[in-house]
């Protein structure tokens, strides 16, 4: 018979044994969710994001916005008239890190893209309550005023194909070029060949212009954080989604 | 020591130095490179320290392995009180902008996205973290009847840990961030934790296998498997690359639904072993000792020890109910969660019943009735964890404030209050004092934590439910009722009785380090030194 007194006389018998013991509940819970092939819907429409775009949600993680929006449609009638179709895995899945959320004092943002105009983003991010009085949100005036920095915006690109995202030569090498593109909408034949609804087959196309509305020339930070709150969501086309298929079923 | 250990201590420094200058002369980022330049000073005042200190005739007096090692306790003591005073403080700053939200300024460094986290690992690493390496240096000491082990390594341990901090809480406000929630630091942060940690372990084991006694008593199980898991999930976790090896910026090995439930892996077993365990082995020594009584159950204690540790690794997928992570990790994390509810209460149980035959000492113990609370408010939030993982009211408590109000009455009641309790305990003994300056401010300081948590606990129970209550509420034509900002406006009565809650139990916090500061230059308050004396 096993006397757990042997346990409490030996340091490393008790480090051993505990330590196999707090492993177990991770294995069982994650491990399979790298095998299991049903982990994530197969959808039409997810492409990677755009350089800008990328660039802006750099700056939604930075000002820790996650921490009051999720990104989490849950399957509820309340939310999905409320915010539109629930959230997919397949829709964070070139989300490193995942982005959630875990509460909700402002509204989920999963499906913001697309809802308000630019117009209404600048304003609302510069000063919250000139839009919505009750809102008790931080104002982002400074963004407005930051010149984005994407210098090294091709190294980002590159470590993120590491990981597994499918950014190809072609994107990395027009990088740059792209994030101007995009920010300014000119010259974007390049941009939508890259990341265009004809190559991905998604819902919508690659939105271009100055989100920011401080000109075309002028690359802010604002521009990208509204040219990546422009597209959450947007990408799945849902008239090819069957929810009730099997393969879809989780 | 011998010297040769102190010049190879010293040389590691000075290598550790010019790294730091290296990292910092090639950063891409401003926020690196301050923080390399922080890495630097850190090494030079190190090596400074060592020099001035070092008799390099080389007769460094070993200190007797019978002689605890007390010091870098003292300083783990002060070190809690200090970031406990600062993580309150944040938090009420933090509460208060969002009753009265011109306080973000509009200024980046002051907006809420960014203090948020600086209050959470304020208390939970700074103030927690602290507690619980000095009392876990305390402890070990004085149930194997040895003195730490490995040196001056615990020193190491002690200044490496405030250096983490540090980075930590700098780089959020300046927008370093994983945005992973209770692991925000970036790469470069965590690998230095890694190396504390690991210097952490060294001397705990250490000092078990060195040990005079033959039987490990159970508070020492408790904080080894405290930090063998913390190591496990803390590398876990924050699996990353960063963009370049002279940035701050990281993107993180895994993406969406796996991502996060690795995060939420690693987010409830942050509350399961950081703020559960280790304060468990907190109750098992200080307890007992402060009520003069034997634990209650000692096979109770083995049973809720393996049930506890083993069950609440499972408990993660709760936080993700409804989401889309894949249906059975959700019913499992539910189940396991549900199940969960009983090694708690094992714990608590233990703790509680160990005042058999004491419970007159709550009447006179102020210290004493700290740590009786704390135990019952860890009964308490134990059984509303449990139930909040159940799915269906999951769906109706989940994104709201309720969920702040449970962390709160864990964090406040439970971590809170076993470790200011613990912090009396040791506060006249670490300075050799007969007693503490003044147990009527301890009484007062009891008093104003706890109302302070029931301010707190009760307004973001009714902001919670309500708030989730209003989004899923329909008319008879089939309409939703409100609009989220409506919602938003109904919160805020409740986000100023939160924040008044919040002000209590700093105002507690102040009092603590008012009699603490009293304590360590060794005044009595006057009116108690004339009760003492007539007592004796």
């Amino acid at each position: 018979m096993f006397k757990h007194e042997k346990v409490e006389r030996s340091a490393t018998l008790l480090l051993v044994l505990s330590f196999i013991v707090v492993t177990i509940g991770g294995l069982v819970e994650i491990v399979p969710l790298f095998w299991l092939n049903n982990t994530i819907e197969k959808v039409k429409g997810m492409r990677p994001y755009t350089p800008l775009e990328l660039a802006g949600r750099n700056i939604y993680i930075r000002e820790g916005c996650y921490l009051c929006h999720s990104q989490m449609i849950r399957p509820f009638r309340d939310e999905v008239e409320r915010y539109g179709h629930y959230s997919l895995a397949a829709e964070s899945m070139y989300d490193h890190p995942f982005q959630w959320g875990s509460k909700r004092t402002g509204p989920d943002l999963a499906r913001v893209g697309g809802k308000y105009s630019d117009q209404w983003h600048v304003q609302h991010l510069i000063d919250p309550r000139a839009v919505v009085p009750e809102s008790v949100m931080p104002g982002y005036p400074f963004l407005a005023r930051r010149e984005l920095k994407y210098d090294d915006i091709a190294d980002h690109l590159k470590t993120l194909r590491k990981l597994g995202v499918p950014y190809d030569d072609d994107m990395i090498a027009n990088a740059k070029a792209d994030l101007v593109a995009q920010a300014s909408g000119e010259e974007t034949e390049g941009l939508i060949k890259r990341y265009g609804k004809a190559r991905w087959g998604s819902a919508t196309e690659v939105k271009a212009r100055d989100f920011g509305l401080d000109g075309p020339q002028k690359i802010t930070e604002m521009d990208a954080l509204v040219a990546y709150l422009q597209m959450l969501g947007t990408l799945v086309d849902f008239k090819t989604f069957d929810a009730t298929d099997v393969e879809n079923l989780r | 020591m011998s010297l040769t250990v102190r010049l190879v201590q010293m040389g590691l420094l000075g290598a550790g130095a010019l790294l730091a200058l290296f990292m910092a002369a090639n950063a891409v980022d401003e926020v690196f490179a301050f923080h390399m330049w922080v890495f630097f000073a850190a090494a030079v005042l190190g090596l400074f320290y060592m020099a001035r200190n070092t008799d390099f005739s080389g007769a460094q007096p070993a200190p007797k392995d019978d002689e605890y090692m007390d010091g870098v306790v003292k300083a783990g003591v002060i070190a809690t009180v200090f970031w406990g005073v600062i993580g309150f403080t944040m938090g009420v700053y933090a509460a208060s902008e969002l009753a009265w939200p011109f306080l973000n300024m509009d200024y980046e460094l002051l907006n809420f996205g960014r203090l948020r986290p600086v209050h959470t690992s304020a208390v939970i690493f700074a103030f927690g973290g602290n507690a619980l390496i000095a009392t876990s240096f305390y402890v070990v000491q004085r149930t194997n009847r040895t003195r730490l082990a490995f040196g001056n390594l615990a020193w190491f341990v002690f200044w490496g840990y405030q250096l983490f901090i540090v980075l930590a809480a700098t780089g959020y406000v300046l927008g370093a961030t994983q945005s992973r929630e209770y692991a925000e630091p970036e790469w470069y942060v965590d690998l230095w934790l890694t190396i504390v940690w690991v210097a952490y372990f060294l001397v705990f084991f250490g000092t078990l296998i060195k040990r005079k006694v033959s039987h490990i008593y159970v508070a020492n199980w408790f904080y080894l498997s405290f930090i063998v898991t913390i190591a496990m999930l803390h590398i876990g976790n924050n699996l990353a690359l960063p963009v370049s090896l002279f940035g701050m910026k990281s993107y993180s090995l895994l993406s969406g639904a796996p991502d996060a439930i690795t995060q939420w892996w690693y987010g409830h077993n942050a509350v399961g072993f950081f703020l559960t365990a280790g304060f468990l082995g907190m109750m098992y020594y200080f307890i007992p000792k402060q009520a003069q009584r034997p634990v209650y159950s000692y096979r109770l204690s083995i049973i809720h020890f393996w049930a506890l540790i083993f069950i609440y690794i499972w408990a993660g997928p709760h936080h993700l109910h409804y989401t889309a992570l894949p249906d059975w990790v959700q019913t499992l994390g539910m189940v396991m969660s549900v199940i969960l509810w009983m090694p708690s209460w094992g714990g608590m149980i233990n703790g509680l019943m160990t005042l058999s035959g004491a419970w007159d000492k709550l009447r006179t113990d102020p210290i004493l009735r700290m740590m009786v609370i704390a135990v019952a408010f860890y009964g308490m939030s134990t059984f509303e964890g449990p139930m909040m993982a159940i799915k269906s009211v999951n769906a109706l408590s989940h994104y709201t404030d309720w969920t702040v109000g449970h962390v709160h009455s864990g964090a406040l009641g439970w971590v809170g209050m076993i470790t200011m309790g613990s912090m009396y305990f040791l506060m006249p003994r670490l300075w050799n004092r007969e007693r503490l300056y003044s147990h009527t401010l301890v009484s007062w300081h009891f008093w104003l934590a706890t109302l302070g948590i029931v301010l707190y606990a009760a307004s973001m129970w009714v902001s919670g439910i309500m708030q989730g209550l209003m989004w899923r509420e329909y008319d008879d034509q089939g309409f939703l009722v409100y609009s989220f900002v409506e919602t938003v406006e109904a919160m805020h009565p409740y986000y100023v009785i939160r924040a008044l809650g919040g002000m209590l139990y700093l105002t507690g916090g102040l009092i603590m380090a008012y009699n603490f500061y009293m304590t360590a230059k060794g005044r009595v308050r006057a009116s108690e030194a004339a009760l003492a004396a007539a007592k004796a």
